[in-house]
């Protein structure tokens, strides 16, 4: 058994590893992301903000970066 | 609720009214329907078009804002000739010319928050498709401590969002603060005129606003509730997400901090209206 203790997940499609323990704050910032611009969905599902940081990234998550926007 | 209906009227919802979901009675319900459209643009222009076509009794109409040439590659309420016109009454002349049965309110007015607390009570159903963040979180806020359903669509370059926002419902109904808590800083989204728009991007987003809409009135199908709609018009994908009732929101949550629109007076005046 591999002892690497990484993550596979998907970000936008493509696929990335990321630390076991990883949250989905730890992963915006891996991304360099600032977080008033955008939301997260994590396997069809929005993850609230406040919640993010508690938020541990688990093997084959999907993850999307939806960009706010407020043009009309 | 009245079931008469004039023979034109009969004639012209006839394939609505065919519909088992809609019938004499969902056009009834159409009909005494009262829905505010905040902002005569790109959004507004075909949402409030769809709303009159199918016979919303009462639209009102908000924008401050004048028509420019720059607008109608999108705008498709307005037309050339009236240039330099309010577009709120522009979209009204338009709407009267397609169904002269339907009641237009314009209000040629900035949606501040005083024009929140006046114009919003007076409606059912509230629908944003204004171009800047500061008026689409006023309108978040109004809505929800006003307790009106808020269908919030959003566009930019390619791209579109959608959602129903009923917080003020209860749990499990998530606000508009559940998805984004804050505007972002100025300067760090762009807007359609800094970035650009596919004009036919819009008009998919006011015709699906308009379709939540015509759903809630009429009480059929699964709307955008407790959902955001995500469409990339470049990938032609269209993905429907699960948003949730964000228990540490600010607006809805259970230590809720905002309890009226005060953080909205005296805000500066957004850049425009579109």
């Amino acid at each position: 058994m591999s002892t690497t203790a990484m993550l596979r997940i998907e970000v936008n499609g493509e696929p990335r590893e990321v630390p076991e323990g990883a949250s989905v704050a730890d992963l915006l910032a891996l991304l360099n992301l600032a977080a008033p611009k955008v939301a997260v969905e994590r396997n069809l599902e929005i993850v609230p903000r406040s919640a993010w940081a508690a938020t541990p990234l688990s093997e084959g998550d999907r993850l999307e970066v939806v960009h706010f926007i407020g043009g009309g | 609720m009245t079931l008469d209906f004039t023979e034109n009227e009969l004639r012209r919802y006839s394939r609505h009214i065919l519909l088992a979901e809609v019938g004499a009675i969902g056009q009834a319900k159409l009909r005494e329907a009262r829905v505010l459209v905040v902002g005569a643009g790109g959004l507004g222009s075909p949402l409030a078009l769809y709303l009159a076509a199918a016979g919303v009794g009462t639209l009102g109409l908000v924008d401050h804002d004048t028509l420019e040439l720059s607008n109608l590659q999108r705008q498709v309420a307005h037309v050339t000739a009236r240039i330099g016109r309010n577009k709120a009454e522009s979209a009204a002349e338009t709407l009267a010319a397609l169904n002269p049965e339907v009641r237009v309110e314009i209000h040629a007015r900035r949606m501040d928050a005083e024009a929140a607390r006046e114009l919003i009570p007076h409606y059912d159903i509230v629908c944003d498709g204004t171009d800047n963040f500061g008026t689409r979180f006023l309108l978040g806020d109004a809505c929800h401590l006003l307790g009106k359903p808020l269908v919030s669509a959003a566009v930019l370059r390619f791209e579109g969002q959608l959602s129903v926002f009923q917080g003020h419902r209860g749990a499990p109904h998530p606000c508009h603060r559940c998805l984004h808590p804050e505007p972002p800083p100025e300067g760090l989204v762009p807007t359609c005129s800094e970035a650009g728009v596919l004009g036919a991007v819009t008009g998919v987003m006011g015709t699906l606003q308009a379709t939540e809409v015509l759903k809630l009135i009429l009480g059929i199908g699964e709307t955008l509730t407790g959902r955001l709609l995500l469409w990339d018009a470049l990938d032609a994908r269209f993905r429907t997400v699960k948003l949730s009732r964000d228990p540490a929101c600010a607006l809805c949550g259970e230590a809720a901090t905002i309890r009226d629109l005060s953080a909205h007076e005296h805000a500066p005046a957004p850049a425009c209206v579109a």
